[in-house]
């Protein structure tokens, strides 16, 4: 509004804001500025507008506040030494970085490899992560499963945290993760409740927490609704039972022997049989031995095989599958199923008091050799009996293909995580100086970490020899990355040598520089993994 | 004399993830031959592929490196990896009275060019007065034509009605733009650029169009009238017009925090900004980098490391850039944040701000005991006491380093550093109160 006074460019009133969008927009032809007119009107109001915007950028207040979030529980565990979240943070950003074009490897360590392990130990070591590091450990457990316990024990309560603000991260919140919400297994009430009311995921880890505590205790929970429980949940939470299991679980096993459901009535025997006190294993021994037996009356005792004709009703009760898959005899099926689920110990009883050695040793009539053998192996592993397994793995130096027990590498694996880390690994370094590297992948990815010296030398020697023999380091990269994640960093005073030497005039064209580069990338993610022990340490 | 960085600062100077993944597998002795350092220098023998080794020498002060590599990245692997091995092992690289033959040759001219860089990039220093006098008039000319042409495009569109203008797209502003780039003044044809972008930015654009418009008016408006604005406001126009800005002012020697280091650009060009803070005087400054052709700016600086020397401010009312006037090196020593203040505290800052440069999007500042919380239309940093909030800037870019503030605050109070102006605040770095010493960037 005009005032009284005469109007200067400075005190003029600024038409309100509001009204000169409304100007703009419609365009100052149609719709000029109040107290302009024509060609100026454009220029006035983008004046007016200047002043107008100016003002309302610098008299800008902040609004108010949400609510404040609920504070991140505290975390008492010690943080991570300075070096060691530096590395963290290195390795995590390792993860994200794109591999090198072309494949080819180079020299520098594969930091996503050294990732698990870096984790094992700080997890062991009981720190803590740094908070600014819970968003890329955060998404490196949702791209690696594997990754997931390690990492979500290390992030701990503020990671769980965190995670509940951002859906991408709702992962650690089911299962395991969820571990923060579980009640104490020792607290009676909050266990029932939880129990009776959880979801089906809160209940499998519920049920596995309080067997991990205390066995008896998770079986007689499970017992009490068991009828009511739907058959898939039946059979999962029977798994759970794997762990702590006793003889004082036989009683419910048999029970279940008897479900409607056929899937946990096969789970029901497998548990039963890995327990060779159990009446099950009992009456699977006394079947057993009527089809497996020594014939004396041949020069040299011969063990002969006489398979079941039927699978009777008691059988199917007792988890015999009757139904072979295509391609296998019923008999020679059945024959597996029953000495696979008799108790070892039955047999040296039953071939005049041999050693499990000597039993193994003993030749088999008709072919039935390679079933029998593969049918021990099963029971080896399923009762975790670490004679029968020694016997059944055998010389390590025996050819694969001639040995005892089994030519499979996947079930020799199986049998060495039987016997003690030092045994298994002596008999790995045999292993794989008798054969060298090519079958022995399997079988060096179950020995303890880091390897024994006898089997670091072993692989070492094997590695040395296949470039002397002229191949190429990526017919080995398997075993080469084993090597890395795997030997003990003190055997990287061994292969400095190696990598340091002059390539023999009699291999490959060009393939030495290869190995020389496969060996200093092996050393020095050996360097690299001495380097993150002392850092955490 | 230069000083030993530590791993991290050495791979904060590669140019890309490829280079950092090649320097760090040179980083171990048995990559290296020759290796030795007078301090100022390091340089060593790398084994290639080839028959002949790479030569590197890296001048530490800087950092500006040689190498006889045909890689044309700067620093190269090899340099990275030679800095690493230093970072690493001293006694792999040991010490010694001075450089042999080969690496003191190069030397003089690495260090000419590390000084020389900056000052190029700026558009170099006039070898004859008078004829620099002439070029600047005869550019000015062209600038002023320039910023006829857009005034008038202005007023046609404000005559038009903007409603109209939303309507025909993007393509007339592309076209001034490219007119404004002929009048060598790549300021205007930036704001031409987005005005054409305001359109498609979703609700509300009409507001945000006839606020830039304005202020781009109030720009063709200040240049026009040259002479008669002060001496500090004219060379701020100066600047936002895209005249090259100098260094004018007086030179403050301090040891300065590094708080944060983006980058942002197209692929023709990229920007680096990096925010100091000096620890002694309290003064904030921006040190600006380019890097033409997808390569890396050649200045980078670790965050929340420490660097002592001089800088000199640009001239200009209100700006804070600053240009260095000899390689700042690495002193060590860590430093807490700057003083932090409260949300309202932070936009009286970039109000008080714009009275000196109305065309300011934002201004750094740091809040103190700041709590982030999720508001109805996002995340925004909330005073403690749970009153006032400022909203975050929604930049995508930004993502990460909102989930790393998160973290680190666990739901209680931080310190942030960042720029906060009329779209928000957009946090750059943060601290915790139980590690105050460690600077943790969120970009």
């Amino acid at each position: 509004m005009p005032t009284s006074e005469a109007p200067s460019a400075a005190s003029r009133p600024v038409p309100a804001w509001e009204e000169l969008v409304t100007s703009a927009l419609l365009g100052t032809d149609r719709r000029p500025p109040p107290g302009t007119r024509g060609a100026a009107a454009a220029g006035a109001l983008l004046d007016a507008a200047a002043r107008q915007a100016l003002r309302r950028r610098a008299g800008l207040r902040p609004g108010p506040a949400a609510a404040l979030p609920e504070r991140a529980p505290d975390d008492p565990r010690p943080p991570l030494p300075e070096a060691a979240r530096r590395r963290l943070d290195r390795l995590l950003a390792g993860r994200a970085a794109p591999a090198p074009p072309g494949g080819r490897r180079g020299t520098a360590p594969d930091l996503a490899e050294l990732l698990p392990q870096w984790l094992a130990m700080a997890d062991e070591r009981g720190y803590k992560a740094p908070p600014a590091s819970l968003p890329a450990l955060l998404d490196a457990a949702r791209a690696r499963t594997d990754l997931r316990p390690r990492a979500l024990a290390l992030a701990g309560p503020r990671g769980l945290w965190l995670a509940r603000l951002n859906p991408e991260w709702r992962f650690a919140l089911r299962g395991g993760g969820a571990g923060g919400s579980l009640p104490d297994p020792g607290d009676a009430e909050a266990v029932r409740e939880l129990w009776e009311e959880g979801l089906f995921a809160e209940r499998v880890a519920l049920l596995g927490a309080v067997r991990a505590k205390d066995p008896a205790a998770g079986r007689e929970l499970l017992a009490a609704g068991w009828a009511g429980e739907r058959a898939e949940d039946r059979l999962m939470f029977l798994d759970s039972l794997r762990a702590g299991l006793s003889a004082a679980d036989e009683e419910f096993l048999e029970a279940a022997l008897a479900d409607r459901s056929r899937n946990v009535r096969a789970t029901a025997a497998e548990l039963l049989s890995a327990l060779p006190g159990s009446a099950l294993a009992a009456r699977m021994a006394a079947r057993a031995v009527t089809c497996v037996g020594l014939d004396r009356t041949l020069f040299v005792p011969t063990v002969v095989v006489e398979a079941p004709h039927e699978c009777d009703e008691e059988m199917r009760r007792d988890g015999v599958v009757a139904v072979p898959p295509a391609g296998r005899g019923e008999r020679s099926w059945w024959l597996g199923q029953l000495v696979e689920a008799a108790p070892l110990s039955c047999w040296p009883a039953r071939f005049g008091g041999r050693t499990p050695e000597e039993v193994v040793a003993l030749p088999v009539a008709d072919d039935w050799r390679a079933e029998l053998h593969a049918a021990w192996c099963r029971a080896a592993v399923r009762q975790r009996d670490a004679g029968w397994s020694r016997a059944l793995l055998g010389d390590p130096s025996t050819p694969p293909a001639t040995g005892p027990g089994t030519s499979s590498l996947g079930e020799r694996a199986q049998l060495l995580t039987m016997l003690a880390a030092e045994e298994r690994a002596r008999w790995v370094a045999a292993f794989v100086a008798a054969h060298g590297l090519s079958e022995a992948f399997q079988l060096l990815g179950v020995c303890a970490v880091p390897w024994a010296e006898p089997l670091g030398d072993a692989v070492i020697d094997a590695l040395d020899a296949a470039r002397d023999a002229g191949g190429y380091p990526w017919s080995f990269s398997g075993v080469m990355g084993l090597a890395e994640r795997c030997l003990s960093p003190a055997a990287a005073r061994r292969l400095e040598s190696l990598a340091a030497l002059p390539e023999p005039e009699d291999t490959s064209p060009g393939a030495g520089a290869y190995w020389s580069e496969a060996f200093q990338r092996l050393v020095a993610t050996l360097d690299l993994r001495a380097r993150m022990r002392a850092e955490l340490d | 004399m230069g000083v030993r960085r530590t791993a991290e600062q050495v791979l904060a100077l590669a140019p890309d993830e490829a280079s950092r993944r090649a320097g760090s597998g040179l980083g171990t002795a048995r990559s290296w031959s020759g290796a030795g350092t007078d301090g100022g220098a390091v340089w060593g023998r790398c084994e290639g592929d080839g028959p002949m080794p790479y030569r590197t020498v890296v001048d530490t002060t800087g950092p500006a490196c040689s190498c006889t590599c045909p890689s044309r990245k700067s620093p190269c692997e090899h340099a990275l990896g030679l800095l690493l091995l230093w970072a690493a092992d001293e006694a792999a690289v040991p010490a010694a009275d001075g450089p042999p033959d080969w690496a003191a040759d190069r030397l003089p001219a690495l260090r000419a060019g590390a000084a020389g860089a900056a000052r190029r990039a700026e558009g170099g220093a006039p070898a004859d007065p008078e004829a620099a006098r002439r070029r600047a008039e005869r550019r000015a000319a062209r600038v002023t034509a320039g910023a006829e042409e857009l005034e008038r495009r202005l007023a046609d569109l404000v005559r038009g009605g903007l409603a109209a203008a939303g309507q025909r797209g993007y393509g007339p502003w592309e076209e001034t733009a490219a007119r404004m780039v002929d009048a060598q003044a790549p300021g205007l044809a930036g704001r031409a650029r987005e005005l054409g972008a305001i359109p498609g930015s979703g609700p509300g654009w009409p507001v945000r169009l006839l606020e830039e418009c304005a202020l781009t008016h109030l720009l063709d408006r200040a240049w026009l009238a040259g002479d008669r604005l002060p001496a500090g406001l004219a060379a701020t126009v100066r600047t936002r017009v895209g005249l090259p800005s100098v260094p004018g002012g007086t030179a403050g020697r301090d040891r300065w925090l590094v708080l944060a280091q983006y980058d942002t650009g197209d692929g023709r060009l990229t920007t680096r900004r990096i925010w100091l803070h000096g620890t002694d005087s309290g003064r904030t400054a921006l040190l600006l980098s380019f890097g033409a052709g997808g390569r890396a700016p050649a200045l980078a600086l670790p965050v929340g490391a420490v660097v002592a020397g001089e800088l000199t401010p640009h001239a200009g009312a209100g700006q804070l850039r600053a240009e260095p006037g000899e390689p700042l090196v690495p002193v060590g020593g860590p430093a807490g944040p700057p003083p932090g203040g409260p949300v309202g505290a932070a936009l009286d800052a970039y109000g008080r701000a714009l009275r000196e440069d109305p065309w300011l999007d934002s201004w750094p500042v740091t809040l103190g005991r700041v709590v982030p919380a999720r508001a109805e239309y996002g995340w925004q940093l909330a005073d403690a006491d749970g009153r006032e909030a400022l909203p975050l800037t929604g930049a995508d870019r930004a993502r990460p380093g909102l989930w790393r503030l998160l973290a680190l605050s666990g739901g209680a109070p931080v310190t942030v550093f960042g720029e906060c102006g009329h779209r928000g605040f957009t946090p750059l770095a943060a601290w915790s109160p139980d590690l105050p010493a460690e600077t943790v960037p969120l970009l």
